[in-house]
């Protein structure tokens, strides 16, 4: 037993405990608060496993800035909160989905041909080289045309969110 | 042999909590004497006395302060929601604080045959014989900034007033804007220094080539990021959020008691965390004359630079009137974006062609 392991625990309860939280919560406010929760244990797992990167682009992109347009939404929508509502339909094929999804990513993880699957990045190299040089050095050279093609797809969208928004205005 | 606890050595664990004992009494006691300073200082750039009554020269202001608000009722409107609005205040606060976890606030120490780095996020292979730190340093900080705006927005949001909704929504825009410029910014500090560890930022400086004066580039994203950390941290001109003459106060017109306070010390700590984050980047850190013969001077350059940096965002605040809210908009859309642009386009330019900085 390390303190990792403990570490690991702790971060696992809350993990859990928010998510939870993002779907029984009433009020969408709160809901969402809980998912910026869940990000965030989720960077620290990227962190432990050695990808700080990961972890950093986790939070500022997601808990950052996707999370603060959907609060900030929430907030001008003004959402009315139904406290003697209760959402039932739908919560039998949910499960089935959840525990179908479940089994085969365990499949796919212990018996599946990626299983076990070893590269040449170990945490080893990791700490030598520096996270963010390795995601670099391959994103430059192996997977240069995809990530090409995906900036200009963002900025295609970039521009037609102008039109929309100056189209509007006039 | 060491004694090892849950696989860690028992020294880690003295150093940790010393360094995260030192950091945050530091924090702390700057916050409180921050108010005080600020007063005093402004008080004698309007030719005022300033607070001169609690204790002598009225140095015990900032504790009768902390008492008052302390006794304070604490009040909870009826409408609001009370999670977000309890919350908030927490929010707020705890990322201003766990920035400060990833700055080098002192060169590495030998105390008792140990080596320590003086960084919460720091630690010293004796395997490998160098230092480690946050191989993301910069981000992790960007990253917790942009955790800071939560607490703004759901305060203004869950006191469920018109004054602190505006405030919000103000400081909201304000934030993501501002961010993107302060995060532009400081990429050419990367591209010099070869790194985002902070630990190789600092020791990409040492020896007085300061980032502030070492590349005519670096120099204008320092001002640049400077500015963009004003505008993050809500201090005059771009205090907004909570501009007295038309928003009564802004986002937290309906907290009272400590938790008012609270956001009180998230400003103020805030303001630490960007000076240190500012010295480190562009200042040199610790670095200064002997800092390497005498370790314990380094800690004491780090302070001395914090400290100016705050003065001059208190001198700032005495001197400049608030923006208008468009002004202050298409200042950080128009202006401080492209330019932080161009400043990574020129830096690359100079690397290209051989310049690096004037020390060579």
């Amino acid at each position: 037993m390390d303190i990792s392991s403990i570490f690991f625990a702790i971060v696992t309860i809350v993990a859990v405990v928010s998510a939870l939280l993002v779907v029984t919560c009433k009020n969408p406010i709160n809901s969402a608060l809980s998912l910026v929760l869940t990000f965030f244990c989720l960077a620290t797992y990227y962190a432990m496993l050695d990808a700080p990167f990961m972890a950093a682009v986790q939070i500022i992109v997601y808990a950052g800035a996707i999370m603060v347009l959907i609060v900030f939404t929430i907030m001008l929508l003004n959402i009315r909160v139904d406290a003697n509502k209760k959402h039932v339909h739908q919560v039998a094929l949910g499960t089935v989905t959840g525990i179908v999804t479940l089994l085969l990513s365990v499949l796919f993880l212990t018996r599946g041909k990626v299983a076990m699957l070893a590269g040449p990045v170990t945490s080893d190299v990791i700490n030598q080289i520096g996270h963010t040089e390795l995601i670099g050095a391959v994103m430059f050279t192996d997977f240069l045309l995809p990530f090409e093609v995906t900036s200009i797809l963002l900025l295609a969208a970039m521009v037609g969110a102008v039109i929309l928004a100056k189209k509007k205005l006039s | 042999m060491d004694n090892v606890i849950l696989g860690l050595p028992l020294y880690y664990y003295i150093a940790m909590v010393a360094k995260v004992l030192g950091a945050f009494v530091f924090v702390l006691l700057t916050v409180a004497y921050a108010t005080y300073a600020e007063r005093k200082i402004i008080g004698f750039m309007q030719v005022r006395i300033g607070p001169n009554r609690v204790g002598p020269k009225g140095l015990l202001q900032p504790i009768a302060d902390g008492l008052k608000l302390f006794f304070k009722e604490e009040i909870i409107p009826e409408k609001a929601s009370t999670f977000a609005y309890l919350v908030a205040p927490l929010i707020a606060l705890v990322p201003a604080f766990i920035t400060f976890a990833a700055i080098p606030f002192g060169d590495t120490i030998e105390v008792m045959g140990y080596k320590v780095p003086l960084q919460i996020a720091g630690y010293y292979d004796t395997a490998i014989g160098r230092v480690f730190d946050l191989n993301v340093g910069v981000l992790y900080i960007l990253a917790m900034a942009s955790l800071g705006v939560y607490g703004i927005v759901l305060a203004g949001w869950s006191s469920n007033s018109k004054y602190s909704l505006l405030g919000g929504l103000r400081s909201s825009a304000q934030m993501v804007s501002y961010e993107l410029a302060a995060g532009l910014a400081i990429v050419p500090v990367f591209m010099l220094a070869g790194s985002l560890s902070l630990q190789e930022i600092v020791k990409a400086q040492e020896g007085m080539k300061w980032f502030i004066w070492s590349n005519p580039m670096t120099f204008a994203a320092g001002v640049l990021f400077y500015i963009c950390a004003l505008a993050e941290t809500n201090r005059t001109p771009f205090d907004l959020p909570e501009c007295e003459s038309e928003l009564v106060s802004g986002f937290c017109t309906e907290y009272s008691s400590m938790k008012y306070a609270m956001f009180f010390m998230a400003e103020y700590a805030n303001m630490v965390t960007v000076s240190a984050i500012t010295t480190t980047l562009f200042l040199g850190g610790w670095d200064g004359p002997m800092s390497k013969a005498i370790p314990a001077l380094s800690v004491v350059y780090f302070v001395i630079k914090v400290y100016f940096l705050m003065f001059i965002a208190i001198w700032i605040r005495a001197t400049l009137p608030r923006y208008r809210y468009d002004q202050l908009m298409k200042l950080g859309w128009k202006l401080l974006l492209p330019l932080a642009l161009v400043l990574i386009v020129l830096t690359a330019l100079a690397g290209y062609f051989g310049f690096y900085s004037f020390f060579g």
